[in-house]
């Protein structure tokens, strides 16, 4: 409050009675928790009996002798890999077919959008069932044009690139954004680039693309986030599409569905190693954190502002 | 567009050189449209497959060639799933979380945003970049200690109050998440001030403003936040699994999870489950398309 006027200060009182509801969150929900969890994570903490210090034995631990640790983060940074980058190749597909100026735009986009709103529990069983080896529709569509069968999550190589095409069938939401996206891109540059005798490939990748890219920017971020996230789908198919019909292991078979944030919880609310599981999630915002900043970084190369 | 009808000779010429000059244009169109059909025969096929699932009778459910159009459909499946499914009572879960949660975000959010955009103070904008850093703040993070939070706080368990939903829904009296904070900004921005100066000159407060100004032109923004947040509460898995313990308090989610982890489930019964949860989202969506689509659409205009 060094040099505010009595004009200034008066602004700043009502600024922050409006937004102290966010305040109390943000202190209560957001920062405590992160503080707590900072403690935590030098501890060893099973609820029952009070923490207790353990230094940086549960970092040491995860990096050195946990066997699921690197399972864990492999079966995560390959899911963020391909899932991502691929629903976003997905998505401008899509929406650049969308914004052809096709008859019936409604109803198509009606279609790609709906999946995307399917409660995510749904999706996952039904896919679990889509994908089932002996009866699912897949492995009956293979067999009707005479290819054998696929383990699509009984196989261990097939379960995490299953688990990704699941995930772009909800695609659509980022589909109507980036449609969103097209149509406010100028009628006159493309007009311009017709006289100038641009095809349309050329159109597409010199003009459309780099309007979009701060849409695929953010989706890219908020991507990658999400996908270290992965929770419930895994939790879904890990332990019903593998094993016996769900008898069998819990994060699909041989453990090739064991994400991040669920191994996590199991550690948290299945074992109560709550001071691991906060080592663990310091981790994982780390990792986060980088791969955020290297998208950030490298953002400067290629996403466009200006123009519309 | 169409072709003219041939009235000469001249004319013909004419017509087949247009249709020379057409051609390429149309072969395109016909691949796009057909590529846009399979698409979206793709896309559908996995809903379809759904509900025609869960119409048969288990012995359409394992053969091959497959069962398209069961016969006759099985419209009992229905009432066995919702019978051993409890649909009733996880409904009501689900909105006993979901309604308040809702009117939390919408009152608290609008609340919130209003700070950030029709006032005008120091560090405004500096406290809002913060406001849109902790979206990016993966939740696992705080997860632990908020639910030791909870349970020091006594809510957790069907015998504390709020039936042991409080940790799902009291977080939404704080502005309703960082998202929706934006969202109302984003729209709150481009009503313009002279209606705020206006009404500050006549001597009301902002409190009066907000809601008897700002709020009335809002409506468009609240309701789709109100669909975005109702959605994510319906669909909401995680939150429910940590906090609810009892099969009482199960939400659909968990509820269907639960369902497809009894063995003695059949695919067709899991299929009609899944669509009696599935169904009102839907019926939402044609119900409230154009909010749907407007609203998604403006979750993606600025980065």
């Amino acid at each position: 409050m060094l040099q505010l006027s009595h004009m200034e200060r008066a602004r700043l009182k009502w600024g922050l009675i409006f937004i102290s509801p966010w305040i109390l969150g943000f202190l209560l929900f957001l920062l405590y928790p992160m503080l707590a969890s900072m403690y935590y994570s030098f501890t060893d903490y099973d609820v029952l009996r009070p923490p207790r210090w353990v230094g940086l034995g549960n970092y040491v631990r995860f990096f050195t002798k946990d066997n699921l640790a690197f399972t864990c983060i492999y079966n995560t940074l390959y899911f963020a890999t391909f899932s991502v980058p691929l629903n976003i190749l997905v998505a401008v597909v899509l929406s650049l077919l969308l914004n052809a100026r096709v008859k019936g735009l409604a109803v198509f986009r009606a279609i790609f959008f709906i999946p995307s709103i399917v409660p995510v529990v749904s999706t996952a069983i039904l896919w679990v069932w889509l994908f089932n080896t002996r009866n699912g529709l897949f492995n009956m569509a293979l067999r009707a044009i005479g290819f054998q069968g696929v383990g699509w999550l009984t196989d261990p190589a097939w379960a995490k690139p299953s688990m990704i095409i699941m995930t772009l069938w909800g695609v659509g939401g980022t589909v109507i954004i980036y449609l969103a996206g097209l149509q406010d891109i100028p009628g006159q540059l493309y007009e311009a680039a017709t006289i100038d005798g641009a095809g349309a490939w050329q159109q597409i990748t010199k003009i459309t693309i780099p309007l979009l890219t701060p849409q695929i920017f953010f989706h890219l971020v908020m991507g990658v986030i999400g996908a270290f996230q992965v929770f419930t789908q895994a939790f879904i198919m890990g332990s019903l599409g593998g094993g016996a019909l769900g008898m069998g292991s819990e994060a699909g078979p041989a453990n090739a569905l064991l994400f991040y944030s669920f191994y996590l919880y199991l550690n948290a609310f299945r074992f109560f190693r709550m001071g691991y599981a906060s080592a663990m999630a310091w981790v994982l915002f780390a990792i986060t954190l980088m791969c955020t900043l290297v998208i950030l970084r490298s953002s400067r190369r290629w996403v466009f502002y200006g123009g519309a | 567009m169409g072709m003219a009808p041939l009235a000469s000779r001249g004319g013909a010429a004419k017509v087949r050189r247009c249709w020379q000059d057409r051609l390429p244009h149309l072969v395109t169109r016909g691949v796009l449209y057909l590529v846009l059909l399979i698409l979206s025969g793709l896309f559908i096929l996995p809903l379809f497959w759904m509900v025609t699932s869960a119409l048969k009778r288990p012995d359409e459910l394992y053969v091959f060639p497959p069962v398209w159009i069961p016969s006759p459909p099985q419209w009992g499946n229905f009432c066995r799933a919702v019978t051993f499914f409890p649909f009733l009572k996880y409904l009501g879960n689900t909105l006993y979380i979901t309604v308040p949660v809702v009117i939390g975000t919408v009152v608290t959010g609008s609340f919130v945003a209003y700070g950030f955009s029709r006032l005008d103070w120091v560090w405004r904008d500096k406290v809002f970049s913060l406001v849109l850093a902790t979206m990016m703040l993966p939740y696992p993070v705080t997860m632990v200690p908020l639910y030791l939070l909870w349970r020091r706080f006594g809510l957790i368990g069907i015998d504390t109050p709020l039936r042991g939903f409080g940790p799902l829904i009291i977080p939404a009296y704080f502005g309703g998440g960082a998202f929706n904070i934006f969202l109302f900004r984003q729209f709150l921005m481009t009503i313009p001030t002279e209606l705020s100066e206006a009404a500050r000159i006549d001597g009301c407060s902002e409190f009066r403003i907000y809601r008897q100004i700002i709020l009335p032109l809002a409506k468009p923004v609240m309701a789709t936040v109100s669909l975005f947040t109702f959605l994510g509460g319906w669909n909401d898995f995680l939150g429910p699994l940590i906090y609810l313990n009892s099969i009482e308090q199960y939400t659909l989610a968990l509820g269907l999870r639960d369902f497809q982890g009894q063995y003695s489930v059949t695919a067709d019964l899991m299929m009609a489950a899944s669509t009696v949860v599935t169904l009102p989202i839907i019926l939402l969506f044609f119900l409230a398309q154009r909010t749907f689509i407007q609203g998604i659409a403006l979750t993606g205009i600025k980065a």
